[in-house]
């Protein structure tokens, strides 16, 4: 398994013997802020294309297919025009809380990934409460959504956001718990530390049952933390025309638009750090030579591949199921997933003490 | 029948009846409520399903015709109160005896500004509240710049006006809020993604929960009815298309089935056949196209790709033979424009063939599906007394409980012999409303099969004079729409355009029930109710 | 310089005498080598992602149901990002009759696009009141409303018709300019200029 690592620290080296110390940390700060931001734009027009052409399958059509080959820089056609859409500067909304919005919104996915498991030794911050930051900063987005419906001044929006904010909040706890019941697997909230615990057999076989139930749980209100079918209340289309982010025009809906598919990615990230290993190859042990072939396969790839296969399951979601409603929204998760999400944990914990894993 | 016009003629001996296929009952106004009540509740007559209300410009008088039918007894019943006064005219409203009458009573008002004492909420339906003159009346004057097309804000009120009898004997006009200052009012529409086209809710609202909702129509209202006065016959059929533009046909059947009726043309049968064929086509691609939309609405996109597949198969075989996709103007006189097209009847079989999977595939994604289920069940109740007192007819009357199809309870054209059940539900819910459309499709293959291979020879079209003028007299038809009952109201007065033809929609008075069912709902359950009413907006502005 | 799509021949498409005008009128007015790469770039982007308001007042609202769907897949253009709110969507699609009480909302909406905004108007009754147009409560066409710039004929037109009209909204997209392009800002500030909102305070 090459690790990403021995590049990293190279340019380290190369920038430290050009430069005193603190210019190296600046340098490196503005490398690592620019190539996160292509990344990050890099990913969602990739998955703006991704599920265009998923919905389209799952709806027996085509897809975007003209503007490049297979269509695929249609969504780099929509962030340009986008980019260059007028920011519509409303009369009685508060101006600054209404310019914010968005950028809370998507600084909240960005800093997310600051923690995510690129690959092996490709990473931007590695602390010992890595995922405890993951649910930390992941939380900031709802506040930009509050805001976005409260300052936009439209029963609508404010409508829309109010969803949101139950929604968010209701469903933050699930994941948090069932994130704790991986945690007390892994015995670590690193998130390497978490990665390396799976290079012998990932989490979900390792924890087979209660790994099982907390992946469902997950699935369930990642889909709902990141707004969308059948959970996508807070826009919903067809009752609240946009949503939240009705009155944003031009590249501030942009920001949303964006951060929508940046936030699935990133729940399905976290998924495949907590259950498929992350950025670690399948290994079965025993499998000696199976394993070797494995590690053979970059694991960059294996992160997105994990990722982008996660995702599909949540666009395959979105596509099937019609909408619930908000009170069903909210009585399928304090009378469903909270009270099966405690006993899992507890059960996950006597399969540790048992040392019933495997 | 007779009995019942002579107990009539016994109580009122002011009224006066005319026989026919439905009596007519001329009374004055001061009788009419009265008379009202007992038809109603009367034993005998149990007329409980008011039809409709067509207002009526006779230019010596103003007045309406009261279209009453029993549903017990299957009968009906026609009433004829006028007024002389034409500068204020008033009636004696029955917004007490048939809920759908506050609505159509304002859209008398509306057109012909009469004011009916008692009604509760007397305000104009389609036009703004600032629109001079009533345009159905004979002495209407159309210079636009009385009425300019102006990009001014509609002026809006709160209030409604109320016309009361005081205990003198005069009226008087007191003003009502519709919304009290400390409500919550959200609007919804005209431009909205869910209210299938520009209708308008202002919904008063406690937290996600719905107070009230008043509607709001006329945004889309092209005066059709005043459009058919100035045009002869053949003519007025193409508005029939884009009225409710999925059932096109089935209304162009109705106003020609009733044209060729006053006319005495007998019609053949291959021209009979091939009319109920389509109408049955359309019944089809309107429910498929229904199950689309509504499961969209409910957020299941994808299913309305798969629901519009049958659709544009069906699409494709009245392309072949009409030539256009939506605004067929297939039907006309006499009998159908052309004849079929050679491959109709494979065409027709292969349709058939996948029917049957298409609706095993909407269940199985759909229908059985839990999140489904939770949104439409128990949601919208409209039990089966509402559903008559509002006249909601169509699968949404079906639905709960009311046997209300026109092919079944009044047959019109060859309906009689085909073999086909009504579908009826009693939980008058929206999962019922939609299972009913989803068994109707079946039903609807069903009489296709029969009639597929029994296409008669013959001509498709009979001769009628180019000039076609129909005697004096008035007339009514009701047909089966997608959406519900048809009524076709025509008064001729011997020349070659109609002097009224009134076209009682199905749509507003499911319209008019919405606030009634949606009361203490939340606001997606507006847009589950709304999408399985399934209102056309057109069709209930005209 | 030939305006035209992927899959499209030049001579395929109708009404080029007007393009090769907006293209003469575009080439007379000289652009800076710079500017007028960005503007290809730019308007690539523009061109190729036009998405419709949701918006359809009766009949063509149906045959614009039917354009999404699977068998005309308005997707394969990237049209199928058809917003509800009128902030995020480029163009207009007309579809349906535009009744007197509608006009104010209908005018509303086109005040509410942001920036660039089109507008097509679909079938007969939006581009002159159609069947309706001797109707006391009838619009006779949208032109007097707001500014159009593409009008697709029928009744309601066919979900080829609008495809065609969309692309030719597209083509028009291409030969606009959007740095120095004032040639479409003025002749749409001269519209509104000549039809003021009344009444309404900004």
């Amino acid at each position: 398994m090459q690790d990403l690592s021995i590049i990293t620290n190279w340019i380290h080296n190369f920038l430290s013997s050009l430069m005193p110390g603190w210019l190296t940390v600046t340098v490196e700060c503005l490398l690592i802020g620019l190539g996160l931001l292509l990344v990050y734009a890099l990913l969602a027009l990739f998955y703006i294309y991704y599920e265009r052409k998923l919905c389209a399958a799952f709806q027996c059509r085509l897809g975007p297919n003209r503007v490049g080959p297979w269509g695929l820089l249609q969504s780099f056609a929509d962030m340009f025009k986008m980019l260059i859409k007028e920011l519509i500067e409303l009369k009685h909304v508060d101006r600054f809380l209404f310019a914010l919005a968005p950028y809370l919104v998507i600084i909240a996915s960005m800093l997310s990934f600051a923690v995510l498991p690129w690959g092996n030794g490709l990473q931007i911050i590695d602390f010992n409460i890595g995922i405890f930051f993951l649910i930390a900063v992941s939380s900031i987005g709802v506040l930009g959504i509050l805001l976005a419906g409260w300052s936009s001044n439209n029963k609508f929006t404010l409508i829309g956001s109010l969803r949101s904010g139950a929604q968010m909040v209701s469903y933050e706890l699930s994941i948090g718990l069932s994130v704790l019941t991986m945690v007390c697997l892994a015995g670590t909230m690193s998130v390497t530390g978490i990665v390396e615990q799976q290079s012998d057999l990932w989490f979900i076989f390792k924890g087979h049952i209660p790994a099982f139930i907390a992946f469902v749980i997950y699935m369930i209100a990642g889909t709902a933390e990141t707004n969308r079918g059948p959970f996508d209340l807070p826009e919903a289309e067809s009752e609240l025309t946009a949503g939240y982010h009705t009155e944003y025009s031009g590249m501030h809906f942009g920001f949303f638009y964006l951060a929508e598919y940046l936030n699935l990615f990133i729940v399905s990230g976290v998924a495949s750090l907590l259950f498929f290993g992350g950025w670690m190859p399948l290994h079965i042990p025993g499998w000696d030579a199976f394993n070797h072939i494995m590690d053979y396969i970059p694991s960059v790839v294996w992160f997105l591949g994990k990722a982008f296969a996660l995702s599909f399951v949540i666009i395959w979601f979105k596509w099937t199921f019609p909408r619930l409603r908000i009170d069903q929204l909210l009585s399928l998760e304090w009378k469903y997933l909270l009270p099966i999400n405690l006993f899992n944990l507890v059960l996950m914990v006597v399969i540790i003490v048992c040392n019933l894993h495997f | 029948m007779a009995n019942i016009t002579e107990k009539i003629a016994k109580q009122f001996p002011a009224a006066s009846v005319e026989e026919g296929n439905i009596p007519l009952i001329t009374i004055d106004d001061a009788n009419w409520h009265e008379l009202a009540r007992m038809l109603r509740d009367d034993a005998d007559l149990q007329m409980d399903y008011l039809v409709t209300i067509v207002g009526m410009d006779w230019t010596e008088s103003l007045g309406c015709v009261y279209y009453l039918m029993s549903t017990v007894h299957n009968t009906m019943l026609a009433v004829k109160v006028a007024t002389t006064d034409r500068n204020r005219p008033m009636l004696h409203s029955v917004a007490d005896l048939w809920a759908v009458a506050v609505t159509y009573e304002r859209e008398v008002y509306d057109f012909f500004g009469i004011i009916f004492i008692g009604n509760p909420d007397m305000r104009r339906l389609f036009l703004n509240i600032d629109w001079n003159g009533y345009p159905l009346r004979k002495d209407y004057d159309e210079n636009p710049e009385l009425n300019p097309v102006s990009i001014e804000n509609e002026r809006q009120s709160d209030m409604t006006d109320v016309w009361v009898e005081t205990s003198d004997g005069g009226v008087e006009k007191k003003e009502v809020e519709i919304f009290k200052p400390e409500d919550f009012v959200v609007n919804i529409g005209p431009q909205h993604p869910a209210t299938h086209g520009v209708l308008r809710f202002r919904t008063a609202l406690d937290g996600e929960e719905i107070k009230k909702i008043d509607v709001y129509m006329g945004y889309i209202h092209r005066g059709v009815e005043k459009l058919c006065e100035s045009l002869t016959y053949p003519q007025t059929l193409h508005y029939m298309d884009r009225l409710d533009y999925f059932s096109a046909h089935n209304y162009h059947h109705g106003l020609c089935m009733l044209i060729e009726k006053a006319a005495g043309i007998e019609i053949s049968r291959r021209a009979q056949v091939i009319r109920v064929m389509m109408d049955e086509l359309s019944r089809i691609a309107s429910h498929c196209l229904f199950i689309g939309t509504y499961c969209m609405d409910l957020g299941a996109t994808t299913m309305l790709f798969y629901a519009l597949r049958v659709r544009e198969q069906i699409l494709d075989i009245m392309e072949k033979t009409c030539g256009a996709r939506m605004t067929f103007n297939y039907d006309c006189i006499g009998g159908v424009m052309q004849d079929l097209a050679p491959d109709f009847v494979d065409d027709v079989k292969a349709l058939l063939e996948v029917i049957p999977a298409n609706l095993k595939e909407y269940n199985k994604i759909f229908t059985g599906n839990v999140i489904a289920r939770g949104r439409m069940e128990g949601i919208g109740v409209l039990d089966r007394a509402d559903a008559i007192a509002y006249g909601v007819t169509g699968p949404s009357g079906r639905a709960s409980g009311w046997a209300c199809d026109v092919r079944k309870i009044r047959p019109y054209s060859i309906y009689q012999e085909l073999d086909f059940k009504e579908i009826i539900a009693t939980e008058g819910d929206s999962m019922a409303r939609f299972k009913v459309r989803m068994l109707e499709i079946e039903e609807s293959a069903k009489i296709l099969a029969q009639l597929v291979d029994n296409i008669p020879e013959g001509e498709y079209c009979v001769k009628v004079p180019k000039l076609l003028k129909l005697p004096a007299g008035r007339w009514f038809e009701m047909i089966e729409g997608c959406r519900g009952v048809f009524g076709v109201y025509l008064e001729s007065d011997g020349s070659a355009k109609p002097y009224r033809l009134k076209l009682a929609t199905p749509c507003l008075p499911l319209a008019a029930v919405v606030d009634h069912i949606t009361r203490g709902m939340k606001i997606a359950d507006l847009i589950t109710i709304g999408g399985s009413l399934d209102y056309i907006v057109p069709d209930m502005d005209r | 310089m030939e305006v035209t799509t992927k899959s499209m021949p030049y001579e395929a498409w109708k009404d080029n005498e007007y393009i090769e005008s907006l293209v003469k009128q575009l080439q007379e007015s000289g652009t800076n080598v710079v500017v007028g790469t960005f503007d290809k770039l730019i308007n690539w982007g523009r061109s190729n992602s036009i998405w419709p308001l949701t918006f359809a007042t009766s009949c063509c609202g149906i045959e614009f149901v039917s354009l999404g769907a699977a068998r005309f897949d308005m997707a394969r253009f990237g049209w199928e990002v058809a917003r509800s709110s009128p902030r995020q969507a480029d163009f207009m699609m007309v579809a349906g009759t535009i009744v007197n009480r509608m006009v104010p909302v209908f005018r509303r909406l086109y005040d509410q696009l942001a920036e660039p905004k089109y507008v097509i108007a679909c079938g007969s009754c939006a581009i002159s009141g159609g069947p309706f147009r001797k109707s006391y409560h009838v619009a006779k066409g949208i032109e007097d409303i707001v500014p159009v710039d593409v009008f697709v004929p029928g009744c309601p037109p066919r979900p080829e018709a609008m495809i065609y009209g969309i692309m030719q909204l597209s083509r028009k997209i291409k030969v606009e300019r959007f740095f120095g392009g004032v040639n479409r800002k003025e002749k749409q500030d001269k519209f509104l200029a000549e039809h003021p909102v009344a009444g309404v305070e900004d």
